[in-house]
């Protein structure tokens, strides 16, 4: 079978990202087997259930138990071909470890991400060839976008022997994987790594630096039509847009950012510098906020994270917020910033007032001195180019529209997952719904 | 991929994972479900004339978290009618052809043997087993361990076996006698092709003691049952090592049982001479499902070791299980800490301390809870690395050996007299030499 040369992409040095320590560092052999041995392997297991991919945990696990680590990778891989950074990145006390029968007994759930990890890891770094794609069928898939749900949907269809191309308007593949993650959990280039690995499991190209749009007006832009035209099959996995605007005056000032765009600054940029910033605001409540006051925190700044609502309506976890206020994070609870407060165009200050229901009270203002301001209040949607594909649609929250059981979208020809369709949730989902759209997509490919 | 599939006395097992003898492969329905996770043969719970059956039945050792690490039963063979085990076996046959299906056999006289033999063969049985092992119950009405513990007995009745059968006939041997090479020699001289083992040890699970009554109970009593799981692992290895390394006994297929739990064990008991592995407890703990980790595991292995099938690991470590008197006495190892990995638990110093060679003491710095091992003084026994909790953490380092020399070595040579010894026997050498 032809092999395409391996691709390799290379962040440049001198991150801020690589100042912050990884909070669940690789198990060793004999953390891992400790740990291991600690699971019951349960039968019918809440774990599994509570796994969107549907990960074999307690088998894995065992596996891990009596040695076989290269076979606990396989049971992971064969379910969720991001397992590696899953492992990682994903909630894990809300999803697997959340659903342990352990925490009925008032125990410890049982590490999963971390032993995950440790089987994924340790595995690839010895026998990368855990899979082997199946002969070449000679149909071609076109990926928009190179994300988590992209990512997971070439890896299968490729193994599958399908041909895939995916066109990333980055520089970089992964998505938020790379670009987007808090660099405690997964930074980029163990996100490029699990990605490198991807591309060794069949045909996969990529093409970086490509946009797709309705109608092409330059070398770096593709036409859907044209997609269309020349694949067998689409997949849309386009993410979210840009981080959502407060509208309130002074935003345009030097020194407040939109959160994922500073994130992808910090985990991207040669020589970025925080010089001169003390103190943060960021403004959100989900998990977006949390992620990036907790990475400010762990950078040495002062951080305070304002929302406009209580503590329990926020939307990000709770282990979250706990973790993040152990590393320094104050909650400024029922406030909205009314104000930016500029000098010289740089942001000095944020004006707060109080909120009832979420809404500003007047008379309540008080000013947070800050140098940086982060807003986190949520990303666009209603992606354009979705709408090139004749009969895609959106729904009322800009979502796109499929079916639920094939993720298939209103064009035959065109599937779609991943935060794009479900509004922004976890790596996970974005590989879950890869899944289900993959096991459609191979029945049309092979005319089933 | 390695060739997983076996040849044992001719017949072809997809795999060499079976299931034991046991409530596992009660029934006709377990079987197939057993087969459908992928373990490549099962030997039927033992049939004879139906037998009634106590309850309760199980007795277990846990040790701390870990729970049977030892389980004990006192439950007899089949207590179902004969036509219907067989009728299921005839079904389990025709569905699944190529899985191999032992039947295991014990009656007493020479016309039951050969009626249950015929009837088996009939049903598809591809072997027999001969249950000769149970040592509870059964063993009272003269029958399975009271056979394999007597080796004229059991080379009587394996004989009939051998007669009556076209099929391989394997013997099933107890663990509960002084030597296993006495019942290992009398079926070789019955002449059949195969041996498995081991059976249950005798025990008793421990005592209920606000009722005085050991356990298992059954209302106000108890019995020795058999005992089985991972506990009785080391026990199996040497029993099925001593017949391995036996002239004759070696030459017979090998079917090891006796707490296999995953593909290691199972590894573990094909390199000292097994064909095949059998399983009870494991499958009785956590299910059927464990074969997928065995089947994998095993063919990483050997496609690691770069052996292309499973006869290929058979024996592999059979040569090197010797007699005490052969060994290196100039072999040493002494204990190494790994400061990085050690927690500080000092467990090692204190079981060095009060139960090896006062070797290993506190680090003299203060607040340093990494204990020291003084080389000189180590006798190189394990005990620190076997309670150490962090593996990894104490390893046994080879320091330099003079030349090999055993202590048969020394009694050719005349010096294996050490000093210290008693008066009566230093007068007794001088006058021998
Ligand atoms: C700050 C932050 C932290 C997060 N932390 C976690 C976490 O800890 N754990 C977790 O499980 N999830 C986390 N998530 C969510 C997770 O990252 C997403 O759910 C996941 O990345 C969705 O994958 P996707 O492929 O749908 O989209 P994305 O990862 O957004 O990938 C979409 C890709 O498509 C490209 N693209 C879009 N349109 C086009 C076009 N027209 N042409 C070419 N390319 C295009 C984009 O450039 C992007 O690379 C986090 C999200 C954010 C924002
Ligand atoms: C509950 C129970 C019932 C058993 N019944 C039989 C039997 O009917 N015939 C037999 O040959 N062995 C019987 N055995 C013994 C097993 O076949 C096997 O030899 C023994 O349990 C050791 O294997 P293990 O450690 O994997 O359990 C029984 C064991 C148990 C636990
Ligand atoms: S395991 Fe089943 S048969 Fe045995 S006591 Fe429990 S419920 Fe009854």
């Amino acid at each position: 079978m032809r092999r395409l040369e391996p691709q390799r992409w290379e962040l440049p040095p001198d991150r801020l990202e690589q100042g912050i320590e990884d909070k669940k560092p690789l198990y060793d052999a004999a953390e891992a087997t400790a740990e291991a041995h600690r699971c019951l392997y349960c039968v019918d297991a809440p774990c599994i259930q509570a796994c969107p991919t549907d990960i074999d945990i307690p088998t894995f696990i065992r596996k891990i138990g009596t040695g076989n680590v290269k076979g606990a990778a396989r049971t992971i891989l064969s379910a969720n071909l991001l397992g590696q950074s899953c492992a990682q990145v994903c909630p894990v006390e809300v999803l697997c470890a959340g659903a342990c029968v352990y925490n009925e007994w008032e125990r410890e759930p049982i590490a999963i991400g971390r032993l995950q990890r440790y089987a994924v890891e340790t595995t690839l770094a010895r026998s990368p060839q855990l899979f082997q794609a199946r002969p070449a069928t000679g149909k071609k898939v076109a990926l928009v976008g190179s994300g988590p749900a992209s990512l997971a949907a070439a890896g299968m269809l490729a193994l599958e022997g399908h041909t895939c191309t995916l066109f990333e308007r980055k520089a970089l593949p992964g998505g938020l994987n790379t670009l987007g993650i808090a660099p405690y959990k997964l930074k980029g280039p163990e996100a490029l790594r699990e990605v490198e690995w991807l591309f060794s499991l069949g045909r996969i190209e990529l093409r970086t630096g490509v946009e797709v749009v309705k109608q092409a007006t330059g070398p770096e832009q593709v036409s859907a039509s044209e997609l269309l035209d020349s694949h067998d099959a689409v997949f849309l996995g386009l993410g979210l847009g840009a981080d959502s605007r407060l509208g309130v005056p002074g935003e345009e000032g030097a020194g407040i950012h939109g959160a994922t765009l500073l994130i992808e600054r910090l985990k991207t940029e040669r020589g970025l510098k925080l010089d001169g910033v003390r103190r943060a605001v960021v403004i959100g409540g989900g998990n977006t906020a949390l992620d990036i006051a907790h990475e400010l925190a762990l950078l040495d700044v002062e951080v305070s994270l304002v929302y406009r609502r209580s503590e329990q309506e926020m939307g990000g976890y709770a282990h979250e917020l706990e973790a993040a206020r152990v590393d320094g994070v104050r909650l400024l609870q029922n406030r909205q910033p009314v104000e930016f407060v500029l000098r010289e165009g740089k942001v000095a200050a944020v004006r707060l007032a109080a909120t009832r229901e979420g809404r500003p009270v007047p008379g309540t203002e008080e000013e947070l001195q800050a140098e940086l301001v982060a807003v986190a209040i949520g990303q666009e949607r209603k992606p354009p180019v979705a709408l090139a594909f004749p009969g895609v649609e959106l729904d009322e929250r800009g979502r796109v529209k499929v079916d639920s059981g094939t993720h298939r979208t209103g064009h035959p020809k065109v599937w779609s997952g991943g935060d794009c369709v479900n509004g922004g949730k976890e790596v996970v989902n974005a590989v879950a719904e890869a899944k289900l759209a993959v096991r459609d997509m191979h029945r049309h490919l092979m005319g089933e | 991929m390695a060739d997983l599939s076996i040849d044992f006395c001719g017949i072809r097992s997809p795999n060499p994972f079976w299931l034991a003898s046991a409530p596992p492969t009660n029934t006709g329905d377990q079987v197939m479900r057993a087969f459908d996770a992928g373990w490549g043969g099962a030997v039927w719970k033992t049939l004879g004339n139906p037998i009634v059956n106590v309850s309760s039945r199980f007795g277990g050792i846990n040790l701390g978290n870990s729970r049977l690490m030892g389980l004990n039963n006192i439950e007899l063979i089949t207590d179902r009618p004969l036509e219907v085990n067989f009728r299921e076996m005839r079904e389990v046959k025709r569905r699944y052809p190529r899985n191999t299906l032992i039947a295991s056999l014990m009656v007493e006289t020479k016309e039951e043997w050969k009626e249950i033999i015929q009837r088996s063969e009939d049903a598809g049985a591809d072997m027999l087993e001969l249950n000769f092992g149970c040592p509870h119950g059964m063993c009272e009405r003269g029958m399975g361990s009271a056979v394999g513990a007597e080796p004229n007995v059991l080379e009587e009745l394996a004989r009939w076996a051998v007669e009556f059968a076209s099929v391989p006939v394997i013997v099933k041997l107890t663990p509960n006698v002084g030597d296993i090479l006495e019942p290992g020699e009398a079926a070789v001289r019955a002449g059949v092709p195969a041996l498995s083992l081991i059976n249950t040890v005798k025990s008793i699970m421990g005592v209920d003691l606000e009722r005085m009554v050991p356990l298992p109970r059954v209302g106000d009593a108890s019995t020795n049952g058999g005992y089985c799981g991972p506990a009785v692992k080391p026990i199996a290895l040497h029993l099925l090592a001593q017949l391995a390394r036996h002239p004759q006994c070696g030459k017979l297929a090998i079917s090891g049982i006796g707490g296999i739990a995953n593909w290691r064990d199972a590894a573990e008991f094909i390199a000292l001479g097994a064909s095949s592995v059998q399983v009870c407890t494991a499958v009785m703990h956590y299910g059927y499902r464990i074969v997928e980790d065995m089947i994998e595991g095993l063919s990483d292995f050997l496609d690691e070791r770069g052996m292309k099938s499973v006869s290929e690991l058979r024996g592999r470590a059979v040569p090197q299980f010797r007699d005490w008197g052969e060994l290196d006495l100039s072999y040493r190892v002494v204990a190494r800490i790994d400061a990085d990995k050690c927690i500080g638990c000092q467990l090692c110093s204190v079981a060095c301390q009060d139960g090896a060679h006062q070797c290993i003491h506190p680090s003299k710095e203060a607040g340093n809870r990494v204990p020291v091992v003084d080389e000189a003084e180590c006798i190189g026994c394990n005990l620190c690395q076997l309670v150490c909790p962090v593996p990894g953490c104490i390893s046994m380092a080879e320091v330099s050996s003079s030349p090999r020399e055993s202590w048969n070595d020394r009694i050719a040579r005349g010096t294996d007299s050490v000093p210290g010894g008693l008066e009566t026997t230093a007068a007794a050498r001088r006058k021998g030499a």
